[in-house]
Order: structure tokens, then C-alpha cells, then sequence
């Protein structure tokens, strides 16, 4: 069970029993003598947002220990403010007190501070790397905003169209996975990587918005490759213990999109 | 340069050329997208075929090689087409690799990576976009605009460039964008956002910039630049 320590909101994941139910049961052994890698690591962050996710799935990859730093929803810290000025935002990555912002930078920062531990996060090659960024960048810049879009979306014109919108976008990574995948269960191949990370981090939030819409927005007779990935996806020992409970999801976006009272 | 490594880059072009590294750039002349990849070729001493985009007619082309955005610019290598001028710039860091562009410590170029994006997610529509519609007043937005620019002063200080002693990724995104495109629509609208006395470091850093010659050769003609610049300004003010 994760030590909860009484000052702040720390979970301090680096308990032994905890991390050897992360880590995959072949990973190799962190190289003391490893200078890149070595230096405490901080993740500062939300249990509830997809972008703070990312970063926590790849740490548990990588089989690196963090201290969780929990911001409390509707504030910012001191340390936060400090570390992320120019956006003040989740998650930032602390490495020896460096801080590395925006989730997908982080992302591949972990997976070259870290290359030796664990599977590589994305492609060596590098038009398969520069697909893996675009398509990560496509699901933030179109396919998140549709997703967030159906979720403000009033009326059935409006909704029709996000739909419409959102299952092109659908579409389009239904495809991308079938190129990137090569026959294998993740868009990165055997394993999960930057590109799987990048879309699987907002699987607890489309659950919570088909739930709270009464329609399925990822359907197997539409994207039967994606909805199997998403399974992998789910069931990966690195990702279960970080993505969120949909029931707890769901509780807390009814939370923070409350309308205000008139 | 020398004559003798000046013959060496000739011979490797052609001998690149017989490789049938075909490389091809869709672009637009006055897109700082496009301008930053020629820097990046020119760089590594890469030829490559340039073809100059309609970017209001796009060409059947274009919407085959970047059906997603339908944007400049697309890089064409071997058969296969990147667009997006960051993964393109990455893309060929990674395939030629003399006069590397990204920072091989990963922590420099998170760094890169990040204040690249900011560049072009904010400074760019903050320093150009919201200038030209000053929905809270000029003076409000020339502040805005500033404060951004504070961000990126502090990171050239004490250094020739943000790649350090020589021209790197940030360089060629930040570059392109400010002094060669939005500071093009600043002159034009009477605006002296980055002056000297406030901003000395970014001053001098376009001064370095504008010493290295694959930069000067990847500069869009100014007053060209400037009319373009108003029409664009013109479009937003009226959408």
C-alpha cells in the first residue's frame, strides 16, 4: 500500500513492494554510475488530468522512482509557480530540481535520461519518430479539443456536428494505428510508447463523456484496431495503477463543470 | 570558409544527389514555417528542390503530402512526407547528422523543445495576432507581447545564440518567427516592441543572426514582407 504521508499530499510511490508491482518483471537494474539519470525525481501533478498521466505511465516504464507532489484542484503552489512561470501549469517534471514542462516534452525526456531502463518510448528511426510526434500532437491540438468540445456542446445541431468532427478524427487515428502498430498491439510495437502514452492518458475522460452522454464515442464496429488497443492499453501494469477510477472521474467532473448557481 | 571545404561540400552534395536523396520543400516565401527548414538544409548542406506553395489555391499536391493540415511546410524525402517545420527540423537533425541542430543532452533539449513551442504558441499570435486586433488597446497588447518577449531575453542572456556558440533549433524557430516575420508587421504598424534599451540581449542575438549567412539567405525580402505582413494584419482585423 503507498505510504500517505501526513504533511501535504505526498505519495511516496518508491516503497519497495509498490514499485516491484510496477515495474515490469524484466527490467534491467538502473546503472548507479549513470550520471544522466541520477538525481531524485519530483512529478508535480493531478491525479484527475490525462497530461499528468503521461508522464507518470512513462516513469513506470522506465521503472523510476518518483515523489508524487498532489496540487490541490482550484490552486498552485509556490513550488509550481516557481518551476512552470511561463504557463503555470501541470505537470513539471523535477529532475535534480530541474524542472521540464509540457507533458509530451516530458515524456521523451524520461525516455532518453532513462534509455538504458526499459523499453524505448518512441521509434529509432526517424520518419517513424516524426509520424509518433505528429499524430501526439494532432490528438492534443484537434482530437482532445473535439473531445472537450462535445462535452460543452448544446443542442443536437452543435452535438452532431463535434460528433461528426470527432469521428474523423477517429478515422484518422483508426489508420494511423494500423500504420504505426505493424501488426503489433501498441502504436509503438510491442510496448507502449510516446504514442500510445499520448492518446491512452485521455481514456478515463472519453469513458466519463460517453457515460455522461449516453453515446459511444470510441465504437468497435467504427475503430475495431483502436478499441482493442485501448484495452492493452488499460491492462498494462504501468498504466493501471495511474489511470483514474471512472466512477471517481465522473464524480469529479460533475464537480468542476457545475454550472454555477444562478 | 575555405576553398578546399567549400569543394567538399560540393562534392558531397553530388555525391548525395547520385544517393538519390531527393529532397523536395513545399513552402511559401513569407511563411517563417518554410523559412526555418531552408536554414536547417542549408545547415546540413542538404540540396533540395524548393516549390514555392499558393497557400489560398492550394495545389493538388499539397492536399495529397499534408492531407491533416493542409499547411506548408511539407518535407519530401525518400518518398515519404513530413509536415509540421519542428518535426521536420527534427526529422533531418536525425537523418544527416553534421552540424547537429538539436542539443544532445536531453535536458538542453527539453529546453529547445519547450521554448520552441512557446515561440510559436505564444509569441507568435501574442506578438503578431493580438497586436494587430488590440482588443484591450494597443498599449495592452504591446505589454502582453512584452512579457513574453521578458522570457525568451532571460534565456539568450550571456549567449551568442539560444543554441549557444552556434546557431541550433531555438535559433531557427525563434528567428524565423521574430526579427524575419512578426517584426516585419511591427515596422509596418509604427511598433518598436523589443527596443534596444529594454531588451539588449534579443537585440544583440538578432544581430549574431543576422551575421550567419544560411540565416541571410533564408530571410524573406523586407518591404515584400511588410506589405504581406499588412495584408495578413488587414484579413485579421476584418474576420
Amino acid at each position: 500500500m503507498p505510504h500517505r504521508s501526513n504533511i501535504g499530499k505526498r505519495i511516496n510511490v518508491s516503497h519497495p513492494i509498490l514499485l516491484s508491482f510496477l515495474t515490469h518483471s524484466h527490467a534491467p537494474k538502473l546503472s548507479v554510475s549513470d550520471k544522466m539519470a541520477s538525481g531524485e525525481v519530483k512529478l508535480i501533478g493531478a491525479w484527475a488530468s490525462p497530461f499528468v498521466m503521461r508522464p507518470r505511465v512513462a516513469l513506470n516504464l522506465k521503472s523510476v522512482p518518483y515523489e508524487f507532489l498532489q496540487e490541490t484542484f482550484g490552486s498552485k503552489s509556490e513550488l509550481l509557480l516557481k518551476s512552470n512561470p511561463v504557463h503555470k501549469k501541470i505537470p513539471v517534471l523535477l529532475h535534480a530540481d530541474k524542472p521540464v514542462c509540457e507533458s509530451n516534452i516530458i515524456v521523451e525526456y524520461i525516455d532518453e535520461t532513462w534509455s538504458s531502463s526499459g523499453p524505448s518510448l518512441l521509434p529509432s528511426l526517424p520518419y517513424d519518430r516524426a509520424m509518433a510526434r505528429f499524430w501526439a500532437a494532432y490528438i492534443d491540438e484537434k482530437w482532445f479539443v473535439a473531445l472537450r468540445n462535445f462535452l460543452k456542446a448544446e443542442g443536437e445541431e452543435e452535438k452532431k456536428a463535434v460528433i461528426a468532427e470527432f469521428e474523423e478524427g477517429n478515422a484518422l487515428l483508426e489508420k494511423a494505428f494500423i500504420d504505426c502498430s505493424k501488426g503489433k498491439p501498441f502504436f509503438n510495437g510491442d510496448h507502449i510508447g510516446y504514442l500510445d502514452i499520448s492518446l491512452g492518458s485521455f481514456l478515463a475522460w472519453l469513458r466519463v463523456t460517453e457515460l455522461a452522454a449516453s453515446y459511444k464515442l470510441l465504437d468497435e464496429a467504427k475503430t475495431p484496431s483502436l478499441c482493442k488497443w485501448a484495452d492493452h492499453f488499460c491492462n498494462d501494469p504501468a498504466v493501471k495503477p495511474v489511470m483514474p477510477e471512472t466512477a471517481k472521474l465522473a464524480e469529479f467532473a460533475k464537480k468542476i463543470f457545475a454550472k454555477p448557481q444562478a | 570558409e575555405t576553398l578546399a571545404s567549400e569543394r567538399e561540400r560540393v562534392i558531397e552534395r553530388s555525391a548525395m544527389a547520385e544517393k538519390g536523396e531527393d529532397v523536395k520543400l513545399l513552402g511559401f516565401w513569407a511563411s517563417p514555417f518554410t523559412r526555418r527548414v531552408e536554414m536547417a538544409l542549408k545547415l546540413k548542406g542538404v540540396p533540395y528542390d524548393y516549390l514555392e506553395q499558393d497557400i489560398v489555391n492550394k495545389s493538388p499536391l499539397l492536399l495529397q503530402l499534408n492531407p491533416v493540415y493542409k499547411k506548408v511546410p511539407v518535407l519530401v524525402h525518400k518518398g515519404k512526407h513530413i509536415p509540421e517545420s519542428h518535426l521536420i527540423l527534427e526529422y533531418i537533425d536525425q537523418t544527416w547528422k553534421q552540424n547537429p541542430i538539436l542539443p544532445q543532452d536531453p535536458y538542453e533539449k527539453a529546453m529547445a523543445l519547450f521554448w520552441a513551442k512557446f515561440v510559436d504558441e505564444q509569441v507568435g499570435p501574442v506578438g503578431f495576432k493580438a497586436v494587430v486586433k488590440a482588443e484591450k488597446g494597443i498599449e495592452v497588447a504591446i505589454e502582453e507581447a512584452r512579457e513574453l518577449f521578458t522570457f525568451l531575453e532571460k534565456e539568450v542572456t550571456g549567449k551568442d545564440f539560444f543554441g549557444g556558440k552556434t546557431l541550433g533549433f531555438l535559433d531557427m524557430v525563434a528567428g524565423s518567427m521574430i526579427p524575419f516575420c512578426i517584426a516585419r508587421s511591427w515596422e509596418g504598424m509604427g511598433i518598436d516592441m523589443i527596443p534596444e534599451d529594454k531588451f539588449p540581449e534579443l537585440n544583440r542575438w538578432i544581430k549574431n543572426l543576422k551575421e550567419v549567412e544560411i540565416v541571410r539567405e533564408c530571410i524573406p525580402p523586407k518591404e515584400k514582407q511588410i506589405e504581406h505582413m499588412k495584408k495578413v494584419a488587414e484579413r485579421i482585423k476584418s474576420a
